[in-house]
């Protein structure tokens, strides 16, 4: 690393590195970061398209009223909302439980407790 | 303050002025002070990387809350309708890519600047070339959007309306700003991010209550003010999709362009990214995320309410008439129900906006060329004096300030909305690319990243260049010339999947990549041994 300043760092010992990146503790938390992380944001992606997508070419759906002046467009924009915060509500609690505890244990096995 | 504001007549400028003007004391008092503690490089760029999860989320939802957002996502709604509200549809999902792909990460490898990342287990010094490049074009484009947005709102608050006036007062605001950045550092900037965001969504908050107010709280009933106010502007368009984008399959494609921008481009914005060092662990990271996502998801609910009310309220012959155009929506919203004061109010909180803003841009931009231009390649990461590297910084900041000033003059009356969706395009087809390459893809190497780098940025910034929004039309940048081939004002649909294309074909012909380094990279970003840590003063 050319960085400027010295720090406090593991021993820069880069078979070390490889070492934990073999281990089965660090290979399940990358499976369960990415089985989480990578349909998580198809599917949002997926949802926001399929949003864009309507608005764009199906213009008269999104125009039909469901209540008084609110259409099928505004709720389903609305709706976007939602499932953003749900998503980082879920995402939060996945990573308080199935994440931090394994990546905290990974961390004192290369030598280092931080909080 | 109703009974305070029935009493005068119209707009006050002096009063504008002075609800600025104490804004800017409180806030400079703020940065003066926070300054003491600021000595080492890692104060000056990551404000000693000491603020919590939540302070950092309320100051990511300042950075990000632009004068675009509040003025000129009111401006699109109020004229536009529908498709003004999917600007902030597309700005807000855009912020689950940070949370879920990259803020942690970024926060356990990193140390100052988006260079880090993508230089990390690369040629250091082509690498952090190519970063920086694109950080200071991004940095550029998001500034002009600022500055140009300074001179409509002069024009509409302090009654200036010569193009020689409004020209000092764009050059009084770079210039506090600048105070700022030398100043306060990134701690001073942050606390400026915090105490604006604060003001700005108290402000929407009690605006959104207001105008629901006097629609019964009844969305639906509001929905209809604006379509009988705006009935000579489309009416009943207004609540459907398609009056701005609509028109024709050109414009249909030119839409899905923008949204894909827009969702892409947040996670790339180098002033956002710089955000994340700013904080002890990553875990506080994703908490200021977590805070970000909701502030900035309320605030535009707030913005969609607003730009209604000022479509039912003001409507839209009124501020189309006015100066600024579509960007004083939301301040003649504030006159028709508060009066002047109210309307001081959100003045002075707009200009505050474009203040701070530009001062996390600025910082953003001169931390990159000083980090990794001037220490990383320049001195080769040999800076014999701690303190040379953040001297670098602070002349770089009126550097940029300097041309901040200049370029906001230029651009006066540009619009902003735009030039934003602009610098998003940028972001999303140079720096997101890379960004997920090197956190994720082991085989990615160093010319993989200055293709999708140097691709995304060149493909992008070409077919701006050649697109209608700067040449050809009556709305362009341009509108005497005409060199414009590509017919979409928003090249993110070519531009984007094209710089993950390159950075798929550099990587494939390129060398191998470091295995070594990447362990560590991978090890260091998933479990944060090694991350930096908080300064102790």
């Amino acid at each position: 690393m050319s960085t400027t300043e010295s720090q406090a760092r593991p021993p820069d010992n880069a078979d070390q590195w490889t070492e934990v990146q073999s281990s089965a503790e660090f290979v399940e938390l990358r499976r369960r970061l990415r089985t989480f992380v990578f349909p998580m944001t198809a599917l949002f992606l997926v949802w926001y398209l399929l949003y864009v997508l309507l608005a764009d070419y199906a213009p008269e759906f999104m125009s039909t009223k469901l209540l008084g002046n609110i259409n099928v467009g505004l709720v389903l924009g609305l709706l976007q909302f939602v499932s953003t915060f749900l998503i980082t509500t879920l995402y939060v609690r996945y990573a308080n439980r199935k994440l931090d505890p394994l990546a905290q244990k990974l961390r004192e096995s290369v030598g280092e407790d931080q909080g | 303050m109703t009974t305070l504001a029935q009493g005068v007549e119209g707009n006050s400028p002096i009063l504008n002025i002075s609800i600025f003007g104490a804004f800017v004391v409180i806030t400079l008092i703020v940065v003066f002070r926070a300054s003491r503690n600021t000595k080492t490089a890692a104060d000056y760029y990551a404000a000693g990387r000491s603020f919590t999860g939540p302070q950092n989320g309320v100051a990511i939802s300042g950075d990000y809350l632009s004068a675009a957002s509040f003025l000129g996502i009111a401006g699109a709604i109020a004229l536009n309708g529908y498709d003004g509200f999917l600007y902030s549809i597309g700005f807000l999902v855009a912020w689950l890519v940070a949370l879920l792909l990259v803020a942690e990460l970024l926060r356990n490898t990193g140390k100052y600047t988006m260079g880090d990342v993508l230089a990390f287990r690369m040629k250091q010094r082509p690498v952090r070339a190519a970063a920086a490049t694109s950080t200071l074009v991004v940095s550029f484009f998001y500034l002009l959007a600022q500055m140009a947005g300074a001179g409509g709102l002069v024009a509409l608050l302090l009654g200036i309306t010569g193009a020689g006036g409004q020209a000092v007062v764009i050059a009084a605001v770079g210039i506090i700003m600048i105070v700022y950045v030398l100043v306060g550092g990134m701690k001073g900037t942050t606390w400026v991010q915090i105490i604006k965001a604060a003001l700005l969504i108290t402000g929407a908050l009690a605006m959104t209550i207001w105008v629901l107010a006097q629609f019964g709280f009844n969305l639906s009933a509001l929905l209809g003010g604006a379509v009988e106010t705006g009935a000579a502007n489309g009416g009943e368009a207004l609540l459907n999709p398609g009056k701005a984008y609509g028109a024709t399959e050109t414009s249909k494609l030119d839409f899905i362009s923008l949204a894909l921008a827009l969702v892409l481009g947040t996670a790339g914005l180098p002033h956002i990214l710089m955000r994340f060092y700013t904080v002890p662990t990553a875990k506080e990271a994703r908490r200021s995320v977590v805070w970000a996502i909701w502030l900035i998801g309320i605030f535009y609910l707030f913005t969609l309410v607003l730009g209604y009310g000022a479509g039912a309220l003001v409507g839209p012959d009124a501020i189309k008439a006015a100066p600024g155009g579509a960007n004083s929506a939301a301040p003649l919203l504030a006159q028709a129900l508060g009066g002047p004061v109210l309307l001081g109010f959100i003045a002075a909180v707009a200009f505050a906006t474009i203040l701070a803003v530009v001062a996390g841009l600025t910082i953003t931009a001169s931390a990159s060329f000083a980090h990794d231009i001037y220490a990383n390649i320049i001195k080769k990461g040999q800076v014999d004096d701690k303190n040379a590297e953040v001297r670098v910084a602070r002349i770089t900041a009126v550097v940029i300030g300097a041309v901040a000033i200049v370029g906001g003059i230029v651009a006066n009356g540009q619009n902003i909305a735009f030039l934003v969706a602009l610098a998003f395009a940028v972001a999303a087809s140079a720096n997101l690319p890379t960004i997920l390459y090197s956190l994720f893809w082991k085989r990615f190497n160093t010319s993989g990243a200055l293709w999708s780098i140097y691709g995304g940025l060149a493909v992008c910034v070409l077919l701006i260049v050649f697109s209608p929004a700067v040449s050809g039309k009556a709305s362009a940048m341009f509108p005497d010339a005409d060199f414009a081939w590509f017919p979409l004002a928003n090249p993110g649909i070519v531009s984007i999947p094209v710089a993950f294309v390159l950075g798929w074909l550099g990587t494939v012909i390129g060398g191998k990549a470091d295995e070594k380094k990447y362990a560590e990279m991978e090890v260091r970003a998933l479990t944060g041994a090694g991350a930096e840590k908080a300064v102790v003063h």
